[in-house]
C-alpha cells in the first residue's frame, strides 16, 4: 500500500485526479470515475447548472461520493476567475478550487500573471487553491509562496495527449516544491501517468485520455493501475539507469 | 490594418486556379502533415481530394474527439424582426418581398423565451433583418438585458455595427456575433446586394476586426455557399479565419456552412455543392484547424445532420423557426427560409445521444461577466 497523499489536510488514497468533460454521457462518466478510484474530480463551473440537483455532471459525482473540485475554465483574467470561484463556493459548498485562467481560446495556455494575482487573492479569501499553470519552476515557487495548497503544472498542452513534454522543468518543480505537485494536462496514455508518478509527482489529473477513449470505463482502470504502479516504483527507489556496463577494472582499485 | 489589406493581396482567379491545379500528390502531402497550412487547405477542398474523403473524415473525427470529446453544443435562433431595408436576392426578408413584417415587442419576446426555455436551450442566437431606426441600437438596448436574464450565452446575427456599439452591447450580455460575408467576390457580392447598407462590401468584410477589437468573446464567419464558385469562396473563409486568429488571439471563432440549394421559385445557386462536397469542406476545415468550432444549422436535413455529426461538427441548432414569434405562435408566412430538419429539440437530442454524444445545453456562466460589465460602465 502506497503512502497517502495529503493536500490542505485532506487525505487521498488515490493519486489519480480526474476531469468530467468530453464524456459521451453522464452514465459512462460516472462509471469511468468510479472505476478510476478517483477521490477528486474537477468540473467547469460554466458547464454545470449549480442550482439543478439533477445536473448531469454534478449529480453523478456527488452520488458516487467523489469530492468536487470546481474549476474556473472560461475565465480570461483574474477578476473573472475570482468571481467564478466565489460563485462556485456559494453554490457547491466547497472552498476547493482548481484555478485556471486562459485568455487564449485556441491553445488554452494558462496565463501566469493573472493566475498568480488571482491565487493570492483567493487564498486570502480562504480558498484551497490548486492552480493550473505552466511547468515553470519559478512560477510554481511563487504560487506556493502566496499559499496555494498544491501546484498543477502541465505536462503538455491541454487535451493534446502528448505526454510529459515538459519533463526537464517538471523535475525541477518536483525537486523544489514544498507543496504537492499534480501533473495536469497532456497526459494521454497510462504510460505517461506512470512516468509522471515515477518522477515523483504527487498525483496526476487526467481527463481527455479517459473521456475520449474508445472505452472510457476500461481506460479509467488502466490509468488507475498505471498511477498505482508509478507511485509504487517511486517509493521503492528505481534502480539507476546505466548507459554502459560497469567497468570490470575499477579506476580507483589502486587505492586499496 | 484590417482584413481588407489581406484580402486585397489575394487574387480571386489565382486562388481558384491554384485550387483546381492541386494534384493527388498535394492531397497526400497535406494528409500526412502533422500541422497544415492554407496551401494544404486548398488541396483538401480541391477536386483532387474527392477520392480521399474517407481518410479525411477519419482524421477529422479523430481531431474533433480529441479537442471537443463526445459532446455537441445546442443553440437556437430567436428571430426578433423580419423588417429589412436591404434588397438581397437570396433572402426571404428582402425589402422587395411582399411579406407580413413584424418586430417583437417585450411581451412577445417574453412568450418566445418561455417557449424556448421549455425546450431546454441555454444558448440563443438573436436574428433580425437590417432596419436602423426600428431594429437598431435602441431596440437592442431594450431587448438584450431582458433576453440575457434567461440565457447564459447570447449570440447575435444582425447588421454590422460599429466597434463602440459592440462594446456597449457586450456590457448588456452579448457574447458572440455571427457575420457572414456571403461571398468574398466583390462583383458577385454587388449582384446580390441591390439596395441598402449591406451593399457596402468592405464595411462587412471588416466587421470581424471591429468585433475582436470590441472584445466580443466569439465571432462566427462563413460564406453563403452557392453565390459564387464554392471552393474559392470557402478558401477565403479559411484565409479570413487564419488572419483573425493570428491577430486577435483572445477571441474564439466558429464557421458555419449555409448553402443555397436548388429550389423552385427561389434564387438558383451559381455553384451547386453536393452533400459529399460539404463533408469534404467540413473535414478540410477541421484538418486545417483542430480548435475552431464548426456549426451546422437546420437548413440541412435530419439524415445529413445525424450522419455528419461525428465528422467535425461541434454545435448544432435544433427546432428552429425562422420567423419572428415562431416558437409561441407558428405563422409560416413570415419566415426567412424554410428549414429542412423539422424535428423537435428533444428528438434531435435523442438522435445525438444515439450516436454516442452528449448534448451540451449550457456551456457558459453569465455571472462570469457581470463584474467586467460593471467595470466597463465606470
Amino acid at each position: 500500500m502506497s503512502e497517502r497523499l495529503t493536500i490542505a489536510g485532506k487525505l487521498f488514497s488515490s493519486r489519480l485526479f480526474t476531469g468530467t468533460g468530453k464524456f459521451p454521457n453522464s452514465n459512462v462518466m460516472q462509471k469511468a470515475l468510479i472505476e478510476s478510484g478517483t477521490e477528486l474530480s474537477t468540473m467547469a463551473l460554466k458547464r454545470v447548472e449549480v442550482n439543478n440537483p439533477e445536473d448531469n455532471i454534478l449529480k453523478p459525482i456527488v452520488d458516487a461520493g467523489i469530492n468536487l473540485l470546481p474549476n474556473t475554465s472560461g475565465a480570461k483574467n483574474a477578476r473573472e476567475a475570482i468571481f467564478a470561484a466565489q460563485l462556485a463556493r456559494e453554490a457547491l459548498g466547497t472552498n476547493w478550487l482548481k484555478l485556471e485562467i486562459h485568455p487564449d481560446p485556441k491553445y488554452l495556455m494558462p496565463d501566469p500573471i493573472e493566475t498568480l494575482k488571482a491565487a493570492e487573492e483567493l487564498v486570502r479569501q480562504g480558498f484551497i487553491v490548486l492552480p493550473y499553470c505552466h511547468a515553470d519552476p519559478v512560477l510554481c515557487k511563487h504560487l506556493e509562496e502566496v499559499g496555494c495548497a498544491a501546484v498543477m503544472p502541465l505536462g503538455a498542452p491541454i487535451g493534446s495527449n502528448k505526454g510529459i513534454a515538459s519533463r526537464d522543468f517538471l523535475e525541477i518543480i518536483i525537486d523544489q516544491a514544498r507543496v504537492p505537485v499534480v501533473v495536469d494536462a497532456g497526459i494521454g496514455a497510462p504510460s505517461h501517468a506512470a512516468f509522471a508518478m515515477e518522477m515523483g509527482a504527487d498525483a496526476v489529473l487526467v481527463n481527455t485520455a479517459i473521456a475520449a477513449a474508445r472505452n472510457p470505463i476500461a481506460m479509467a482502470t488502466a490509468f488507475k493501475l498505471a498511477v498505482q504502479s508509478g507511485r509504487l516504483a517511486y517509493e521503492n527507489g528505481l534502480a539507476p539507469v546505466n548507459t554502459q556496463a560497469v567497468a570490470s577494472s575499477p579506476l580507483t582499485a589502486f587505492l586499496d | 490594418m484590417t482584413f481588407t489589406d489581406e484580402w486585397e493581396k489575394l487574387n480571386w482567379d489565382d486562388v481558384k486556379l491554384s485550387i483546381y491545379s492541386k494534384t493527388t500528390k498535394d492531397v497526400e502531402r497535406a494528409l500526412n502533415k502533422p500541422k497544415r497550412d492554407l496551401e494544404d487547405f486548398k488541396a483538401l477542398i480541391s477536386p483532387a481530394a474527392e477520392s480521399y474523403l474517407e481518410k479525411m473524415a477519419q482524421e477529422s473525427a479523430r481531431l474533433t474527439r480529441q479537442r471537443f470529446g463526445h459532446t455537441i453544443g445546442f443553440y437556437i435562433p430567436l428571430y426578433l424582426s423580419n423588417l429589412c431595408a436591404n434588397a438581397c436576392t437570396y433572402c426571404g426578408f428582402s425589402m422587395e418581398n411582399r411579406i407580413k413584417r413584424k418586430t417583437l415587442n417585450q411581451d412577445e419576446i417574453a412568450q418566445e423565451i418561455t417557449a424556448i426555455k421549455a425546450m431546454n436551450f441555454d444558448s440563443v442566437l438573436l436574428v433580425t433583418g437590417e432596419h436602423e431606426t426600428k431594429v437598431g441600437m435602441d431596440y437592442f438596448r431594450q431587448t438584450l438585458p431582458q433576453i440575457k436574464q434567461s440565457f447564459n450565452y447570447l449570440a447575435m446575427e444582425v447588421q454590422p455595427l460599429e466597434q463602440k456599439e459592440y462594446a456597449e452591447l457586450k456590457t448588456l450580455g452579448l457574447d458572440a456575433v455571427m457575420v457572414y460575408q456571403e461571398t468574398y467576390h466583390p462583383s458577385t457580392y454587388a449582384e446580390h446586394h441591390l439596395r441598402g447598407n449591406k451593399m457596402d462590401f468592405e464595411y462587412r468584410l471588416e466587421t470581424p476586426d471591429r468585433l475582436a477589437k470590441a472584445g466580443v468573446d466569439k465571432i462566427g464567419i462563413g460564406a453563403l455557399i452557392g453565390l459564387e464558385e464554392w471552393r474559392t469562396d470557402c478558401f477565403f473563409v479559411a484565409a479570413h479565419l487564419d488572419y483573425l486568429e493570428r491577430r486577435y488571439w483572445q477571441t474564439r471563432y466558429s464557421i458555419s456552412f449555409p448553402r443555397l440549394r436548388p429550389c423552385e421559385g427561389a434564387l438558383q445557386p451559381k455553384s451547386i455543392m453536393s452533400d459529399k462536397q460539404l463533408v469534404q469542406l467540413i473535414c478540410a476545415h477541421r484538418l486545417l484547424n483542430s480548435e475552431v468550432e464548426l456549426s451546422l444549422s437546420t437548413r440541412e436535413s435530419a439524415h445529413f445532420r445525424d450522419n455528419v455529426l461525428p465528422l467535425g461538427i461541434t454545435s448544432i441548432s435544433a427546432a428552429s423557426k425562422t420567423q419572428p414569434g415562431g416558437y409561441a405562435n407558428d405563422e409560416q408566412e413570415l419566415e426567412q427560409f424554410s428549414i429542412n430538419d423539422e424535428r423537435s429539440a428533444l428528438s434531435v437530442a435523442s438522435a445525438v445521444q444515439a450516436r454516442g454524444f452528449e448534448p451540451v445545453w449550457k456551456d457558459w456562466e453569465r455571472e462570469f461577466q457581470s463584474i467586467e460589465a460593471a467595470q466597463y460602465e465606470k
